[in-house]
């Protein structure tokens, strides 16, 4: 079974079940995302997916809604380009983008000033440097839940990590903040591996990035090796 | 051989330990009654016993503002600062009670005798300014400034007016007994239709929701009674916490049986076994009532047969109102909504068919089907039958529950209400809630209905009408909307996570008078992102009321306008 339908008045044909962002990328249409990783059920929660389908009250997340026959979906309308161009705004105002170059680059394409709110508070936490294999500097975090889903049902089934706060406080955290050696944590580094934007790095590329020489590393490394076995 | 005594908190919780993960809300309620918060041990107690994480015990206690995992007593002190509240001097009387007593909003003592908290609207608007007192025998708040307290074991007044009494037929003079209520006699009748006529008789009522959609009911239960997938359940969406609502409190304290006999029309209807009434944490003193008279009709043989309900109690999160967070939050999750399709008349609570209606739709229920629909449609109007209430608070001489007919106007229900306070002039209304919007004395003659109100650009939402007169200081009134949205966004979705903190930060500085050259377009594109690209009818309704107001008053949101609103 296929469904047609149009986006950006191109007519296309995809197979039935297929998210409009499946759609749009087979066709060469740019939808742009940070949520979405396609080892993780999607949530829909970033929107900066979301396009403008005829008939529909609010805009759609390309990356769940999926393509209906007869559909009519606009992907840079005048909404659309405004929702995205504040969202990035806004996640500009929150957190440090400075390790995620994916979001300043669409920032550029967006025209997206970073100073829109001068008012803004942001969200900053210290780095979490407790565990030998990464660390977790949560004001780069941009609240993907990629981590907190490998770690549970989309991956590894640890439930190591989960969420703090409500809201714009929400932070991704422990069990009464334990440090992760203290958690159910296996160190598999998965959550690394999804991080989009280095709020999870691994311990020896953070070291080496804060001026740290590779042999220095070594030595903190069997240190760290030795006090456990004591 | 010694066999160890369980612990006081193994005793609390055995009976949740079958629920599994479903009863970690009743768990954790069960473990702040001992201890006034959930000390770590306790949470991995309560982790292992129902199987749950401990990453998740944490991130649930974490998401509710009703769960501390910091030491607190279990004598707390919430007094409401939200929008109804915050014209009789709230916060006020929120810093001299914690002057009083020493501590700042939000702090315990060291000794845990006594932790006094802001919190937003607790559903007794009418009786503005209201404080809720847990865990003392005495309050210790009485007596201040006329403030309304309530407890427990301590309920509040009724006040119940209006040209109709239909609905509220039993309201006003505390609870009504089963005896008092009589059979179920719309109960017995469904019975001796098959559901189909049942679902038939509530389509040609046109009852709509009152939850704040208006969608249809009998197409939702249509919806339900069709759908694949057993058992079914029927739910009772008692979370009312959009500031200005109080219908729904004074509906279940005052007539039980009526939500009661609405849910088992509506279980008959769809073929569920099992029903929950998700009644939010802040109504403690409604849960004896609503017990009892479940009791009352199970001995009467109307539940415990073929359907039976379960009282859910929530923990402090306007979020678990929403449909879907609210099955989330049952389920023993955060009350994070989920991404619709599928709807909850396929995959509900526990992924199963489900109904869930708004207490004062179930209300509804049993007349329509007692009387027949043609009897309920002689009241209202062609495309809203029926009767209404409405809640009525802020700035009129006589605050509570309205009980109109459809088609009534602002203008003859502010008079109902005795007209705005002390003579003074109408400034503004806010119509249906923090979500809703502003409406001005040029609205006075709009008729309240459905199809008017939609005409005139206002929500009928949850039937909230909250009136401010002339002196009032509407950016202070932003503030405080400004500030319920930021503390209730669940922060899924980022439009509002993000959004919903931007609009207080721009909305406190301009309650301060100093508005800079751009917050018009600031706002409105924050306003307008949340109401296009949010997840959820909360980030979806979150800018409502700020967007009619820049319609109204822009010179709020200008430079070097003052605050008062210039009268033509
Ligand atoms: C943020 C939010 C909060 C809500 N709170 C409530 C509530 O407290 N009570 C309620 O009945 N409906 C509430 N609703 C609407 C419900 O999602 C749902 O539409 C309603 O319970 C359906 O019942 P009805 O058809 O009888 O109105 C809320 C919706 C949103 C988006
Ligand atoms: S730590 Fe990284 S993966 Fe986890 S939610 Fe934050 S940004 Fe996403
Ligand atoms: S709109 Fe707000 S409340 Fe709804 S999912 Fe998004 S963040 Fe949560
Ligand atoms: S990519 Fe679709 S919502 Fe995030
Ligand atoms: S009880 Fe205070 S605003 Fe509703």
């Amino acid at each position: 079974m296929t469904v047609t339908f149009t986006m950006d008045g191109k007519e296309i044909t995809v197979e039935d079940g297929q998210t409009l962002l499946e759609a749009a990328r087979e066709n060469g249409i740019d939808i742009p995302t940070i949520c979405w990783h396609e080892a993780t059920t999607a949530n829909g929660l970033c929107r900066m997916c979301v396009v403008e389908v005829e008939g529909w009250r609010t805009l759609q997340p390309a990356c769940v809604v999926q393509a209906g026959a007869g559909m009519k979906v606009q992907t840079r309308s005048e909404k659309v380009v405004r929702a995205r161009k504040t969202i990035l705004e806004m996640l500009a105002s929150t957190m440090d983008l400075s390790d995620a170059p994916d979001i300043l680059t669409m920032m550029d394409e967006y025209g997206a000033d970073a100073s829109r709110f001068p008012d803004a508070v942001r969200r900053v936490s210290e780095v979490k440097d407790d565990n030998p294999m990464y660390i977790r500097d949560y004001s780069k975090c941009l609240l993907c839940w990629r981590c907190v889903q490998v770690c549970a049902d989309d991956a590894q089934y640890t439930y190591a990590i989960n969420f703090e706060g409500r809201g714009y406080e929400t932070q991704i955290g422990t069990f009464f903040d334990k440090p992760i050696p203290e958690t159910t944590c296996v160190l598999c580094g998965q959550c690394v591996g999804v991080c989009p934007t280095g709020a999870l790095k691994p311990k020896r590329q953070y070291l080496l990035e804060q001026g740290v020489s590779p042999e220095e590393i070594s030595v903190l490394n069997t240190g760290r090796k030795k006090r456990k076995n004591v | 051989m010694t066999v160890a005594e369980p612990s006081p908190l193994y005793t609390a919780i055995e009976p949740y330990i079958p629920l599994g993960r479903s009863g970690l809300l009743p768990a954790l309620h069960a473990a702040q009654k001992i201890y006034g918060w959930v000390p770590e041990s306790a949470a991995a107690e309560i982790a292992k016993a129902l199987r749950v994480p401990l990453a998740d015990v944490h991130g649930v206690i974490e998401f509710y503002s009703l769960f501390y995992d910091m030491p607190t007593s279990k004598h707390v002190i919430r007094v409401c600062t939200d929008v109804a509240c915050a014209l009789k001097d709230a916060d006020g009387i929120l810093d001299r009670l914690c002057a009083r007593h020493g501590l700042h909003p939000g702090q315990t003592t060291d000794d845990l005798s006594l932790t006094i908290e802001p919190s937003p609207c607790l559903g007794l608007c009418e009786h503005a300014p209201a404080v809720w007192e847990t865990g003392s025998e005495q309050t210790t708040v009485i007596g201040e400034d006329g403030a309304t307290f309530v407890s427990e074991n301590r309920r509040p007044p009724s006040r119940v007016y209006g040209s109709v009494r239909i609905l509220t037929a039993n309201c006003g003079n505390g609870t009504t007994s089963l005896a008092k209520y009589g059979e179920y006699a719309g109960l017995k009748k469904a019975k001796a239709m098959t559901p189909e006529q049942v679902i038939a008789e509530v389509k040609a009522s046109g009852l709509v929701g009152r939850g704040g959609a208006a969608f249809p009911t009998g197409v939702k239960w249509e919806g339900a009674a069709k759908a694949e997938g057993s058992p079914k359940y029927v739910i009772c969406n008692a979370d009312e916490s959009e500031p200005g609502t109080f219908k729904d409190r004074v509906l279940m304290l005052d007539d039980p049986h009526r939500v009661i006999e609405g849910m088992c029309i509506a279980a008959y209807a769809i073929g569920a076994a099992k029903g929950y009434i998700y009644i939010r944490g802040e109504y403690p003193y409604i849960v004896p009532v609503l017990e009892n008279a479940l009791n009352e009709a199970r001995g009467a043989g109307y539940l415990g047969n073929d359907f039976d309900i379960e009282i859910r109690v929530g923990a402090g999160a306007y979020i678990c109102g929403e449909e879907t967070a609210l099955f989330e939050s049952i389920e023993g999750k955060r009350g994070f909504p989920r991404i619709k399709p599928p709807f909850p008349t396929t995959h509900g609570v526990f992924g199963k068919p489900t109904v869930i209606n708004n207490v004062e739709t179930l209300c509804t229920v049993p007349m329509i089907i007692a009387q027949g629909a043609a009897e309920y449609r002689k009241l209202g109007t062609e495309k809203s039958p029926g009767s209404k209430l409405f809640c009525v608070s802020g700035d009129v001489e006589r605050t509570g529950v309205y009980e109109v007919p459809f088609g009534v106007t602002l203008r003859e229900l502010l008079e109902m209400a005795g007209g705005v306070k002390d003579g003074k002039q109408l400034q503004a209304v806010l119509f249906g809630g923090a979500a809703g919007a502003f409406a001005t004395s040029e609205h006075l003659d709009v008729k309240l209905t459905f199809e008017d109100l939609r005409a005139a650009g206002l929500p009928l939402g949850s039937g909230v009408v909250m009136v401010f007169d002339e002196t009032r200081d509407m950016r202070r009134v932003l503030k405080s909307l400004g500030h319920f949205f930021a503390h209730e966004s669940c922060g899924k979705c980022y439009p509002c996570q993000m959004g919903t903190q931007r609009q207080k930060e721009i909305l406190d500085r301009i309650a301060e008078g100093k508005v800079l050259a751009d917050d018009f377009a600031r706002l409105q594109d924050v306003g307008w992102t949340m109401t296009d690209a949010s997840l959820c009818g909360l980030g979806q309704t979150a800018a409502s009321a700020v967007l009619s107001a820049m319609k109204l008053w822009p010179g709020l949101f200008v430079e070097g306008q003052t605050s008062k609103v210039e009268r033509q």
